[in-house]
């Protein structure tokens, strides 16, 4: 028989399981380091207005291309806007649709995914045909075909973007479903009389979800670089907003001689993609059950 | 008349279908015509090697395998959606039988919970109950399957099982997940739930000894047939067909060394084309002319009956030696 825990807390699993989780975050600095960086994002995203010294759009044709300087820590546009402060607030944009662009995608991608290895037969089989189709173009120029059609704008890129990223969910979440199906726990329950909804609610979907959240943290790296160059190329968001992948396309003119224009917003980019990148990867080992986590 | 049986099973056939392809599939022939029953309160044991189409056949039971004919019913009548809870099961390995991110009160009240209709209070309050009732202690019902022993979680299992109050219970190899020290204590669980709740348990094992000790009735499995079927003590301590006495052979024993045990020729046949005649001839050390025939399942001496016609002629001395008479016979034993 177990040992005779002290039940000091009305769930002991949970904490025993968010104690572990952190002993290997610590294991792995790379996994901190992105861990950190996403904070930092997530933290700039909702205290933009605070950190910046000088509103985005405030124009201030005296200093037009100013040199990095105290006053304009990243320097100034053509047009005399403070690049730090449009970087900080880019992080709205940028990193903000990048989120809601993984999390549509995600929703989207289980529920299709499941309800597709769960009813199975030739739904199922149209349904992943239809997603192989999506997946045999490539991703970017299947999100500018997308977002030419619908109309520039923020939001028609989101859209793009998080049409073009269901394909990868819904396979993930299918074999899931697939595996999960023939568990004895699944058959248990079906051998009480659940229904196909009961199994799916209670059973296939909570324990599908750890590898779908670690793609979708993969993912987010990946979707904060194609809706910044969904914005490069003008298919994204349009000005004046602040928008990272916009900032480094007008930057690109004065490239030359103003080298803060430019790589000031793509640092950002580099920096907010490589940690999420980072988290991503640490928490796939971290959830690896293989590795002994759960 | 006496009233029918809590559980018969009559001819049941189970196929698979294992290959689909563009030309034609394969069936597997898991069950080919099985019939028993089981009374109030009666624990019928089944044994037989892997693959002899025990677990299928308690499955079927259950209803979680289609069958392709043949019939399972409760109490005389065909068993339906509303009374089937009156059938559970218990899964062998209650690792994965248990749902690794629900609490214990929640798995063991999953029967109801699925039912519906009963507060969370109540599923608690229940599954206390329960858990009370199969040794674990009130305080367990908060924690998850994973801080728990095999033993415990194996009672879990059975809780669940209970939770709707069933007639009989499927036990599918019950303690072979588990240590030998373990295994004794779940047996003498189920032995007590059965002298309270007077459950009827369809053990299905490969320990003869485990079956000995708890089953009144056995039934041996061969190839997806009932071969030997009788009381236990009288089946296992003096087996009649062929295959009964190589199983037996085959356990491990004090009395016998190990290097005593002459190895068998032959595997398992193939179950995708059944063989015609008596399944078991290939291996048979016995096989002789009429084995080529099919065999039926024939009453022997006592309350036995035997799938061998060597055994069933013998014993049958009234009987003219000219043909087997088709005692039991269903319409699978004259195609097979």
């Amino acid at each position: 028989m177990a040992a005779d825990g002290i039940v000091t807390s009305p769930r002991p699993a949970a904490r025993l399981r968010a104690g572990r989780l952190w002993y290997r975050v610590k294991e792995s600095p790379l996994t901190l380091v992105g861990a950190a960086i996403a904070l930092a994002v997530l933290f700039v995203i909702m205290a933009a207005p605070l950190l910046a010294p000088y509103p985005p759009d405030k124009i201030s044709l005296a200093a037009r291309l100013a040199a990095p300087s105290p006053q304009h820590l990243f320097g100034t546009d053509e047009v005399g806007r403070d690049l730090f402060s449009r970087v900080l607030f880019g992080a709205r944009a940028s990193c903000g649709i990048a989120f809601a662009i993984v999390i549509i995608s995600t929703f989207i991608g289980s529920i299709i995914g499941c309800l597709s290895g769960v009813v199975g037969g030739i739904v199922d089989t149209a349904i992943m045909r239809l997603m192989d189709v999506f997946l045999a173009l490539p991703a970017l120029i299947l999100a500018m075909a997308l977002a030419a059609a619908l109309g520039p704008s923020l939001f028609n890129a989101m859209l793009a973007v998080a049409v073009v990223r269901v394909p990868a969910y819904v396979r993930l979440a299918r074999g899931q479903t697939l595996s999960l199906r023939n568990r004895t726990y699944v058959k248990a329950s079906r051998s009480f009389g659940a229904s196909p909804a009961y199994m799916l609610r209670w059973h296939i979907l909570p324990n599908a979800l750890s590898p779908i959240i670690v793609q979708a943290t993969l993912d987010l790296g990946g979707t904060i670089l194609t809706a910044a160059a969904l914005s490069f190329i003008g298919l994204g968001a349009q000005p004046p907003t602040s928008e990272w992948g916009s900032m480094v396309s007008s930057g690109r003119n004065y490239f030359l001689d103003q080298w803060w224009y430019v790589t000031f917003p793509g640092l950002a980019i580099l920096i907010s993609a490589m940690g999420f990148n980072l988290l991503g990867d640490g928490l796939r080992d971290m959830l690896d059950p293989r590795l002994g986590g759960r | 008349m006496t009233q029918p049986p809590l559980l018969s099973v009559e001819d049941l056939e189970v196929r698979y279908r294992v290959t689909s392809g563009w030309f034609g599939g394969a069936d597997v022939h898991a069950v080919n015509g099985v019939s028993f029953s089981v009374a109030e309160g009666e624990t019928v044991g089944i044994v037989g090697e892997s693959g002899c189409g025990k677990t299928t056949l308690g499955q079927a039971i259950l209803g979680l395998t289609d069958i392709s004919a043949g019939a399972i019913k409760l109490r005389g009548t065909e068993r339906d959606r509303a009374r089937r809870s009156q059938l559970q099961i218990i899964f062998q390995d209650p690792q994965s039988s248990l749902d690794p991110r629900l609490p214990v009160w929640r798995l063991i009240t999953e029967p109801l919970h699925i039912r519906g209709g009963y507060t969370r209070k109540q599923l608690i309050g229940r599954a206390t109950e329960l858990a009370v009732s199969v040794g674990l202690r009130p305080e367990h019902v908060d924690r998850y399957p994973h801080e728990f022993s095999g033993g415990q979680r194996q009672r879990i299992a059975i809780a669940r099982a209970l939770a709707v109050e069933p007639a009989l219970l499927v036990l599918d190899e019950p303690t072979s997940a588990l240590d030998v020290s373990v295994q004794a204590q779940i047996v003498n669980l189920l032995l007590s739930l059965q002298a309270e709740r007077k459950l009827s348990y369809v053990l299905i094992s490969h320990d003869v000894s485990l079956v000995r000790h708890v089953a009144d009735r056995v039934a041996v499995m061969y190839l997806g047939q009932i071969v030997e079927e009788g009381p236990t003590l009288d089946v296992l301590d003096a087996p009649r067909h062929p295959y009964t006495k190589t199983l037996l052979d085959a356990v491990p024993s004090f009395d016998r060394p190990l290097t005593s045990i002459a190895p068998r020729a032959g595997e398992l046949p193939s179950n995708r084309t059944l063989p015609t005649g008596c399944f078991f001839r290939e291996r048979c050390p016995s096989a002789t002319t009429g084995c080529e025939l099919p065999q039926v399942l024939a009453p022997a001496d006592g309350l036995r009956a035997v799938r061998c016609h060597l055994v069933t002629r013998a014993t049958d001395t009234a009987v003219p030696r000219t043909a087997p008479r088709p005692v039991f016979s269903s319409p699978n034993d004259a195609i097979a």
